[in-house]
């Protein structure tokens, strides 16, 4: 038997992520000082937990309606009313998913047929182009740039449009760069989008986590409503990664087309973490405030000392990642993140594993305590400075 | 609240050079800081944080409600100074409710602390009765959690 025989193309052609080849790597090394962890460190709030707790000890340990509970629904309309501005039909435009990921996944495969097209912004998160190709798509990336500090950049998008693009894929505030989109942009994008008759499907997971200026939501401008796809959920703000659970809001039409594959591959979300999505949206906003400023401290100590380094970083104006640019060191992103980690026992993870546009510049997660951020800080410090002996000495021979 | 003090609560560290490092100040301008905080006396001093299972396993704590009378001028205020000047007198509120004043008192051992309720405390006169509650076992001791939230081995050292 050939196990080659039995596993399909499209897969078997699909690249490993380099996020996954870095694991293998630090999971060896348990006393290293992970910087490479895109999830809160924060501990899920007491009061999320225990509602969920509460709804296990209730015995509700059912399958719920597919799209989600009705009363889960009905919070995240009357959040994205307040949050993001557009108002959606709990019973026709949301529907609950398995975190966002999942909600990627069974848009893309509702809307694009073999051959069709989708724009994505890159560096990004490491799903996106491989959920395309899992679609059978072609995924087109458009760069965001160091010179503008990886924000939308509407003008490349246009661009990079060719025939036969069916969908914009957009990630702001961005892992791994921080990236966000300036309403003016989004608008003109928007504008793209009508005239290329295009489908938006914008991950907004760290939306809450906006530091500089307002977040603005793409299907809040004039318009867009009717052509986005607008993707939440309570992994990052709320720190509940392990709950699994997401949304996608957006036209009835598009939602029932999810709602068919999510029914047959995945029935519901389950129900505890449904209960306790229901807490977070209706009393935990203080905690998402309280979390997010902790967030911001450290951002702009780890940037401040990324600079001090001399490894060039701008300001990430939303999530809880920072870009540091190693260029100046004279090594390329995945060597200096292994000799890194052998040496000095941090992990940061290349640029490169979030795609190609990611050359030269290491995701460093601030969503860690300030003992180890100082302390990891330190030794990339030290790091750095050998580094620059060892060019010296080299310059000198 | 200061960013230096709530530096201060978050990382329960008090080195200058540390909290210097953080802020992105300089080492001298956080032991000025530190110092005025002293001075006009937001900063009462440093106590460590202890569980009390492991740093000192035989000392005895307990709370008391105690019912005093107050006094014509000066109120409850003479009577809670007074018992709180007793070095076994860790804390001491004046409460709403039932009782008027709740003591948090600690010993080395059972008996110290016994004969200090018995002795010392409800003797003075004003003190019209006490109740004490002996503390069994910690959970959470100054916003610590003795029992670490989170601690998983599915935590994964990186993720997308």
């Amino acid at each position: 038997m050939n196990p080659e025989n039995f596993i399909a193309d499209h897969v078997k052609n699909l690249p490993r992520s380099g996020i996954r080849d870095f694991f293998a790597i630090v999971s060896e090394m348990p006393q290293a000082i992970s910087l490479g962890i895109g999830e809160p460190d924060f501990v899920t709030p007491w009061k999320i937990r225990e509602a969920s707790i509460f709804a296990l000890e209730k015995g509700k340990t059912s399958y719920t309606d597919n799209r989600g509970l009705l009363s889960l629904r009905k919070e995240i309309s009357k959040y994205c009313s307040s949050f993001f501005g557009p108002d959606y039909d709990p019973a026709s435009e949301i529907l609950v998913t398995v975190g966002v990921s999942e909600a990627i996944d069974i848009a893309l495969r509702s809307i694009l047929n073999p051959g069709d097209k989708v724009l994505y912004h890159e560096p990004c998160y490491v799903s996106y182009a491989p959920s395309v190709t899992l679609a059978f798509g072609e995924a087109i990336p458009v760069a965001t740039t160091p010179g503008q500090e990886f924000s939308l950049d509407p003008e490349a998008f246009e661009r990079a449009w060719e025939p036969g693009c069916k969908i914009l894929m957009l990630n702001f505030p961005t892992n791994p760069t921080g990236g966000t989109a300036e309403r003016e942009k989004l608008e003109r994008l928007a504008k793209f989008a009508k005239e290329k008759d295009l489908i938006v499907i914008s991950d907004e997971i760290y939306a809450e986590l906006t530091y500089e200026g307002e977040h603005v939501s793409i299907a809040s401008l004039p318009g867009m409503k009717e052509r986005t796809l607008l993707l939440h959920g309570f992994s990052k703000a709320f720190a509940m990664t392990g709950f699994r659970v997401g949304f996608g809001c957006g036209p009835d039409w598009l939602i029932e087309a999810m709602m068919k594959i999510h029914q047959y591959c995945m029935m519901c979300a389950p129900i505890l973490s449904q209960e306790a999505a229901i807490e977070a949206l209706s009393n935990g906003t203080d905690d998402v405030m309280r979390m997010r400023e902790q967030y911001m401290k450290r951002r702009d100590f780890v940037v401040r000392r990324f600079n001090e380094i001399g490894l060039n970083c701008h300001l990430p104006r939303g999530s809880f990642y920072a870009f540091p640019c190693i260029e100046s060191t004279g090594m390329n992103e995945i060597d200096f993140c292994h000799r890194l980690l052998r040496e000095q026992e941090v992990a940061v993870v290349p640029g490169t594993a979030f795609g190609n546009h990611g050359v030269n510049h290491v995701r460093a997660s601030f969503s860690t305590s300030y003992e180890k951020l100082v302390e990891a800080t330190e030794r990339i410090n030290a790091f750095v400075d050998c580094l620059d002996s060892e060019n010296n000495l080299s310059a000198a021979v | 609240m200061s960013s230096l003090i709530s530096l201060l609560f978050e990382t329960g560290d008090p080195r200058p050079e540390n909290l210097a490092k953080i802020l992105g100040k300089e080492k001298e301008e956080i032991e000025q800081e530190l110092e005025e905080l002293h001075e006009n006396k937001t900063l009462l001093g440093w106590v460590p944080i202890l569980n009390p299972d492991k740093a000192d396993p035989e000392k005895v704590r307990a709370v008391i409600e105690v019912k005093i009378s107050p006094e014509r001028e000066g109120g409850f205020d003479r009577m809670a100074l007074r018992i709180s000047r007793f070095e076994e007198v860790d804390s001491c509120y004046l409460m709403s409710g039932g009782y008027d004043l709740l003591v948090f008192v600690s010993g080395k051992n059972l008996n110290l602390v016994a004969n200090f309720i018995s002795e010392r405390l409800s003797t003075i006169e004003g003190v019209l009765s006490t109740a004490t509650h002996f503390l069994l076992r910690p959970y959470k001791e100054q916003n610590h959690m003795l029992v670490q939230d989170g601690e998983s081995e599915g935590k994964l050292p990186v993720t997308p």
